[in-house]
């Protein structure tokens, strides 16, 4: 089966490249040079953009491979970020197995078995299989550290796929490449805005321990920035209520902040800056999907508890 | 050369979009390596995959000239391993065990850069603890002196020996990196250039 796009999902994609186009024009007046991490950072964007809109428009199981990729390279950075066993090679090897099992219960919309896959059957399985080596020198951490990967990079994230296969329920207007679009683009512009609004009026750190450049006027600009744009955007790809609108779009900017900040501990806690280069300008693809390993599953289940 | 197009199908179908998809070889100063032959890449060594690491990361129409160095005891002891390692991959393989002069062992080696081969030699002769450069042994040397003049180009990596480690067969992924360092040559002094080129794989 495949997902036909509403013109809906459509007007509004055209809406992001317009807006990446503006971006563009004005980062290349602002920043010159044309290695600096903003031109960077902006050309990475495209090729974001460009894989997205392709993902969502090609058909429902190109948008789960899609997914089920990011998902992989997440998981693949963190794992090569955080210290492993030599002896857990092979209960690696089958967390990696994991994501294709996790994206096909989406596909064929198995619902019973996404939501406890990974919380549950690999969260006993997997300390198995390291029980089974027999090294008991750092068991817990190994056990806690993986798992937590799993539960980010590709529990929390395969939410977001799984707004893709929804039941059409009575919203004639609305599917799921759309609530997987108002998603992506309220969590990804909650990020550039709570930046742009921290560059122009931050004044107080809200949180100098863990990520230094994060202020309180940041955070509430952005706030404030993605809960107006979900009252715009929602009538568009959304079934939401004016209010419901709004409640997302505050549950979004302030899970993605925290997800933000989650993944900043992480690599304070390892000693490291960026968590790899993948994406130019941006570090790995853990700095690109950090916001969302909280905003997808919490807008995932605040659209499915009111509407689905 | 009927080899040259299998070795060339074999990295385009298959080490390539391995090394891309399952391992992910983050390259920095690429435009380092050397656009032609005669020319001895060195690296530390890790893994199996070390050796197809670097020469994925020539440019393709170089493959063909590509000549890694490895022991013959291991790869040439049955017949599909060796026609596959000598014919496919294109190793110079070079006796590990036994006492034998410099020349005996080397010389192959140096007849292929003399003939204009690209050349990928670990100095440390045997795949080591991950992360960390064994001791180099003094091949390395004896050749960096019968050639003074001929360019050797360092490159450090990273990462691959948690992908296929010693002893291991299955690959599990993990991002790597390669560090392309400044190309050297023989410097007159056996001390100094070790510690250079030690330095230049992370030693």
């Amino acid at each position: 089966m495949s997902i036909t796009l509403a013109s809906p999902v459509l007007a509004i994609l055209g809406g992001v490249w317009a807006l990446l186009a503006l971006a563009t024009a004005v980062v290349w007046w602002l920043a010159p040079a044309p290695d600096s991490e903003l031109r960077q950072r902006v050309r990475s964007w495209w090729l974001i953009v460009a894989l997205c809109s392709l993902a969502l428009m090609f058909s429902r199981a190109a948008a789960l491979v899609f997914f089920g990729v990011i998902s992989f390279l997440a998981l693949k950075e963190y794992l090569t970020l955080i210290p492993t066993r030599q002896t857990d090679r092979r209960v690696l090897f089958w967390a990696y197995l994991s994501i294709p099992m996790q994206y096909f219960w989406i596909g064929i919309e198995w619902y019973g078995m996404f939501i406890i896959f990974i919380p549950v059957y690999l969260f006993l399985l997997l300390p198995v299989a390291m029980v089974l080596t027999g090294e008991t020198q750092g068991y817990l951490r190994a056990a806690g550290t993986l798992h937590w990967g799993l539960m980010s990079m590709v529990f929390s994230l395969s939410h977001l796929a799984y707004l893709l296969v929804l039941p059409q329920g009575e919203y004639a207007h609305v599917n799921g490449p759309g609530l997987a679009l108002f998603l992506l683009v309220l969590t990804e512009l909650n990020d550039v805005a709570q930046y742009c609004w921290g560059k122009l009026l931050g004044r107080h750190k809200i949180s100098p321990a863990v990520s230094p450049n994060k202020t309180v006027e940041g955070f509430v600009g952005g706030v404030l920035t993605t809960v107006l744009l979900a009252a715009l955007l929602a009538p568009w790809l959304t079934p939401f209520s004016v209010l419901d609108a709004l409640l997302a779009g505050a549950l979004i900017a302030v899970a993605g902040f925290f997800g933000d900040l989650s993944l900043s501990a992480l690599k304070r806690d390892l000693g490291i800056k960026d968590s790899g280069n993948l994406l130019p300008g941006h570090g790995g693809i853990l700095d690109r999907v950090d916001s969302l390993t909280y905003t997808a599953p919490l807008f995932f289940h605040f659209t499915r508890y009111f509407y689905f | 050369m009927g080899y040259a197009a299998l070795r060339w199908l074999f990295f385009l179908l298959i080490v390539k979009p391995f090394l891309l998809l399952a391992v992910g070889v983050n390259v920095r100063h690429r435009d380092r390596l050397p656009a032609a032959g005669p020319a001895l890449i060195v690296a530390n060594h890790n893994s199996h995959l070390d050796a197809l690491v670097l020469m994925a990361m020539l440019p393709v129409w170089l493959l063909s000239r590509a000549r890694p160095v490895a022991s013959a005891e291991y790869f040439l002891s049955n017949r599909w391993r060796a026609w596959f390692a000598t014919r496919v991959i294109g190793i110079i393989p070079v006796a590990t065990s036994g006492v034998r002069s410099h020349a005996d062992v080397l010389g192959p080696v140096r007849d292929a850069l003399a003939a204009g081969d690209i050349v990928i030699f670990f100095p440390e002769g045997t795949r080591g603890e991950p992360e960390r450069l064994g001791k180099l042994k003094t091949g390395i040397v004896w050749l960096a002196q019968q050639l003074p003049t001929m360019l050797i180009y360092p490159v450090r990596l990273h990462g691959l020996g948690k992908v296929l480690p010693k002893g291991d067969w299955l690959p599990v992924p993990f991002f790597c990196d390669a560090w392309v360092g400044e190309p050297l040559h023989w410097s007159g002094d056996r001390r100094q250039f070790l510690a250079a080129l030690s330095a230049s794989l992370g030693g």
